[in-house]
């Protein structure tokens, strides 16, 4: 403990001080360390995404040591034994030798793409978790825009991530990739020869433009979203349940970040990346080997993209067959409403959000003190069609595996879905409100029950 | 009763934390301050959890040490998922031991401070006269202004211009071209030419253009052979399918993946007729409709390549696609493909 013994305590000041000569950070020191974490599991979810991130970038900057990122022709001569012989390209090659004669390369390659799909799923949970307790609202709308930016910039990076290694799933990922880049209106077609130097599978620079972009342009931006974000956080301070009488709008109630919380949330961070290496050495994730190097003329089912690409491949699915035209003109080609529009609009939505509610409810304060769900019918009833809608989508996305594994025809899926996507919400909007509705009914109930016994009990002793 | 008697104990030791935070706040002020122990509260002395916390710390090391280990020989049997767990076991230890500590032996205090100041309207307000008084001097604002924007955007259009050589922005015209011409061949992977002989039903097959390469979206494509009997071509394809055997373009036209499934009935009278599906986002295409959507997203058909046989029993083009290959874009559908 500190401060158990006269000379340990000393040193400590003398460092403090010493550091303070030089930096004057001694007030900012004695602040942070009494910097208040209101205490609620929900609020780990952020926690445990930023420790992910961490770990994406360790493993990431080892895996940068092996891979060759170059659609430069080789044959493949390492240890696996199935594609000896096999003509590809170097990227390809230097994945498979990083992990199958690396020793730990596989189980950094795999807690890699383990805590990818760990850090937007920590994302997503963290993003719901804010929409129904409303802390996105005034003060705290930009902290909300930059988590919504770094959640659809981790989106890309991800997609990045596994399009680099030029297998078959990385091919088929970038041809839909093309596709949609052809399909924006009007300028689709210069945006996708641009960008791919040339009409797909593009030049051999396409891929130094993947690689840059992943290992270095992406995490740069996700970095800087992230630290303005904590700053955003650290400046307003964390909002808070009303647990407590004490618990306010102006004052917070939480656990002092040291020595309270400090241990707690290395804590979090250690175990995080215990599951993530756990993951990555038991769980196999993206086995590169099982489908070969990319050729453009082979694509199959079987190639499953990450989960978080999931509710993009469902809208894509979903969208009935037609290009807008107009004469010869195609105005707007198919992928376009679910591989650009579909996502624009979520980040729209969502962005809009605490000016949304504040036009719906007029209210202008601020906000420190959290809604539980029901306390707000109205954005507790929106948000939950909202997350219906895309979750329906995310679904419909695996309706050619429901067919594979329980035999449900293709077709009849789709149909019933495209029906589905927008009656499923409308009715989940009014049951969602009746829910909170009788649950605030029955809390006042509860109170009044309440009342009502400390009067009757008041007049008993009274009597 | 008893939520009151929780709601006076909650007031009274409200109040005493009230007064302890004022007492540290005083201590602050003077120069002994961070001294002694009125800081933090006391925590709540575990000695026996202390050695817990020390024996989860051993295994942690423990661990890590078996990680080194187990990476020091060489092909350990399943020494990959060793490596996971032992690495997993040293975080994990050292993690459980952190968050015990700071449970059961660390204090774990609940404090609580005002919420930092919503709004600092006089700096604000400064801080907007400070720029609008710097300006005073200035007596042509929007001339400069719009000089300034002018220059700011100048700059910005030639600092983006060299990104025009990243590719070829405006040259749509490869989009639009294939290798096939009347009197290619048709070829396999291995460059081995198609007999029309070997076209079986019920099946496809991957077909490219002799002598050009595999990789550019216009070479591939998918052969089938149907029933003469069931085609119902548009009338001026009427003489492309000879023998029933269909050449159409390997790439689908909502996305760009390779069509690489082919539905074909098992029992023709109830099933639906043979289709080739994309197998990204399930576009269907009738072979025997010319390549017509059934199902799917794809807004256009699938581009048919006209066959021919020659004296050889060869499969030969009678000359280019009927329509632009690959996904849509503005001008897919202004020329036909050269």
């Amino acid at each position: 403990m500190v401060g158990g013994q006269p000379g340990e305590a000393e040193l400590i000041r003398r460092a403090l001080l010493w550091l303070d000569a030089r930096t004057g950070a001694a007030p900012l020191v004695r602040k942070g360390l009494r910097y208040l974490f209101p205490d609620h599991w929900s609020f780990l979810l952020g926690e445990v995404a930023l420790y992910a991130f961490i770990m994406l970038v360790a493993t990431g900057i080892y895996l940068t040591l092996f891979f060759e990122p170059s659609f430069g022709e080789t044959t493949y001569t390492g240890s696996y034994a199935p594609m000896q012989g096999l003509p590809m390209s170097e990227a390809y090659r230097s994945a498979l030798e990083l992990s199958f004669d690396v020793p730990s390369g596989l189980l950094m390659r795999q807690t890699h793409h383990w805590a990818a799909n760990v850090f937007v799923a920590a994302i997503v949970l963290h993003m719901i978790r804010v929409f129904f307790t409303g802390a996105f609202r005034k003060p705290r709308e930009l902290t909300w825009i930059i988590g919504l930016l770094m959640l659809f910039t981790t989106l890309l990076e991800g997609y990045l991530g596994y399009s680099m290694v030029d297998d078959l799933l990385s091919g088929i990922g970038l041809a839909i990739g093309y596709g949609v880049a052809l399909s924006v209106p009007v300028i689709g077609a210069n945006l996708a020869l641009g960008i791919w130097d040339g009409p797909f599978p593009g030049s051999t620079v396409f891929e130094s433009r993947m690689y840059v972009a992943h290992v270095f342009l992406l995490p740069i931006l996700i970095a800087t979203l992230l630290a303005g974000h904590l700053a955003l956080v650290a400046s307003r301070h964390h909002t808070q349940f009303r647990a407590s009488k004490r618990a306010t709008q102006r004052r917070i109630v939480g656990m002092p970040a040291f020595p309270a919380q400090t241990p707690r949330s290395l804590g979090l961070m250690l175990m995080t990346a215990a599951l993530l290496f756990l993951l990555g050495g038991l769980v196999q994730i993206n086995p590169i080997w099982q489908w070969g190097p990319y050729e453009t003329y082979q694509a199959t089912n079987g190639a499953q993209p990450d989960w978080y690409l999931g509710w993009l491949i469902g809208s894509l699915r979903l969208m009935p067959g037609f290009d807008l035209s107009i004469g010869d003109y195609v105005l707007v080609p198919n992928p376009f409403w679910g591989g650009a529009l579909f996502p624009l609009v979520v980040l729209g939505v969502l962005g809009a959000s605490p000016w949304l509610e504040r036009r719906f409810t007029g209210e202008r304060g601020f906000n420190n003190v959290l809604d539980r769900p029901r306390d707000a019918p109205g954005r507790t009833a929106f948000g939950a069609a909202f997350f219906t809608w895309v979750a329906l989508i995310f679904i419909s996305g695996s309706a050619d595996r429901a067919d594979v594994f329980l035999g449900l025809d293709y077709e009849s899926q789709i149909w019933f879905y495209r029906v589905a996507v927008i009656v499923v919400p409308l009715l989940v909007f009014f049951v969602t409100r009746k829910v909170c509705a009788e649950l605030q009914a029955s809390d006042a109930i509860e109170e009044a029950r309440e009342a009502a016994e400390e009067e009757a009990k008041a007049e008993a002793v009274a009597a | 009763m008893r939520r009151l008697w929780q709601g006076l104990l909650a007031v009274l030791t409200l109040g005493l934390g009230r007064r302890r935070e004022r007492r540290r706040d005083e201590g602050e002020g003077d120069s002994g301050g961070g001294r002694g122990h009125d800081l933090v509260e006391p925590g709540p002395h575990n000695p026996g959890t202390e050695l817990g916390v020390a024996a989860l710390f051993l295994l942690a090391a423990a661990s890590a040490v078996a990680f080194i280990v187990v990476y020091s020989l060489e092909r350990f049997p399943a020494q990959h998922e060793l490596f996971g767990v032992t690495l997993a076991a040293a975080f994990g230890f050292l993690g459980a031991g952190l968050i015990v500590l700071a449970r059961r032996v660390l204090p774990s205090e609940e404090l609580e401070e005002d919420y930092p100041e919503e709004e600092h309207v006089e700096a604000g307000i400064e801080a907007a006269t400070i720029v609008e008084e710097s300006g005073r001097s200035i007596t042509r604002k929007r001339l400069l202004t719009a000089a300034g924007g002018t220059a700011g955007g100048a700059i910005g259009l030639a600092a983006l211009t060299p990104a025009l050589s990243l590719g070829p922005w405006f040259h749509t015209e490869p989009l639009r071209r294939t290798p096939w011409r009347a009197g290619r061949r048709l070829v396999d992977r291995e460059g081995k030419p198609y007999r029309a002989e070997e076209i079986e039903r019920e099946t496809f097959y991957t077909a490219f253009p002799e002598g050009a390469s595999h990789r550019t979206l216009g070479s591939m494509l998918v052969v089938v052979r149907l029933d003469p009997a069931r085609l119902r071509l548009p009338r001026e394809r009427a003489d492309w399918a000879p023998e029933g055997i269909l050449a159409f373009s390997k790439v689908c036209t909502h996305a760009g993946c390779a069509v690489g499934l082919y539905r074909k009935p098992t029992y023709p009278p109830t099933q639906p007729p043979p289709g080739l599906v994309c197998p990204c986002h399930y576009s269907t295409f009738d072979p025997a409709l010319g390549g017509e959507v059934v199902f799917g997203p794809a807004g256009r058909p699938l581009p048919q390549l006209p066959l021919a046989i020659d004296g050889a029993g060869e499969l030969r083009a009678r000359g280019n696609f009927s329509n632009a290959i690959g996904p849509a874009w503005w001008g897919v559908n202004l020329e036909k493909p050269s």
